[in-house]
């Protein structure tokens, strides 16, 4: 059986955010929940790193372990899920989770909270497959229809990829066994050039 | 004189013996069950109809196209 994780490669993020794109368009997520999100680090300097950041279904995952309501479960594939039906959006998940993936509808009477939603791995939810219920509450789900999560597969460096955990694993690996490491990496030269000659600093001078 | 401190020794030593009987409170923790609606398996639906062999070839020819080296020689349709 498939153990469905995601692997974000930090060498090949161009920082497109078409992952979000294609996440927010598929499940059509209302404004201020993002379910998937692109973390750059270093944003602005050469040799910057982003990583696309959502639900990284965790093994032992911290939100199932706090929910007071125990609206989580996990599915054969290893995919984390929850019954909106029953969440009570106290946001304990959101405090757990290490990743920020529990996002709260910031609409409503309230302003604030609400029923969590999250990355769903493009699995759905506790309703009828495809389903205009489930498609509401959850977004489409891919998973059912054979196909793997949105962001990956429109990924167009192929930085972001989805599906079986052995699989994506070995593609990544031989990716790093082509690609040497450090200035070796396919595009560091195109992108920034030789490394820049800085003069010595002066004895005593504040850095 | 002496009858006072004796029950006042008396009082105390009760007091002090019944600590003794204080029972150990721990927190027990326990594991949660989910709660909420049954899903369904992947499979279990009209385009699959039950089928996990084919569900599991279709993801796993969409698994092997995000490896762009191995590209080049076309699989699978889906």
């Amino acid at each position: 059986m498939a153990r469905m994780k995601f692997l974000a490669d930090a060498e090949r993020c161009i920082e497109c955010n078409g992952c979000v794109t294609a996440c927010k368009q598929e499940h059509e997520i209302p404004w201020g929940v993002n379910r998937r999100r692109v973390v750059t680090l270093n944003d602005g300097v050469p040799g910057e790193k982003s990583i696309s950041v959502a639900c990284m279904h965790c093994s032992d995952a911290p939100c199932m372990a706090v929910c007071p309501v125990d609206c989580f479960y996990k599915t054969t594939e290893g995919v984390v899920l929850h019954d909106k039906d029953l969440c009570i959006g106290c946001g304990y998940c959101f405090y757990a989770c290490p990743f920020g993936a529990p996002q709260f509808p910031q609409d409503g009477a309230f302003g604030l909270r609400g029923k969590m939603d999250k990355c769903t791995f493009c699995a759905g939810g506790p309703e009828a497959d495809n389903s205009a219920a489930e498609y509401r509450k959850y977004g489409r789900n891919r998973l059912a229809e054979g196909k793997l999560p949105a962001c990956a597969e429109m990924c167009a460096t192929k930085a972001l990829l989805g599906g079986d955990a052995d699989v994506i694993s070995d593609i990544y690996r031989n990716r790093v066994l082509r690609r040497g490491k450090g200035s070796e990496v396919w595009g560091w030269g195109t992108a920034y050039g030789k490394p820049e000659q800085r003069p010595a600093a002066k004895p005593g001078a504040k850095s | 004189m002496r009858r006072p401190i004796l029950i006042l020794a008396a009082a105390a030593f009760a007091l002090g013996a019944a600590g003794c009987g204080e029972k150990t409170s721990v927190t027990v923790y326990k594991q949660g069950q989910y709660q909420g609606k049954q899903d369904k398996q992947p499979w279990d639906n009209d385009l699959f109809k039950g089928d996990k062999l084919a569900w599991e070839q279709a993801i796993k020819a969409r698994n092997e196209r995000q490896d762009e080296t191995s590209r080049g020689t076309p699989t699978a349709k889906n």
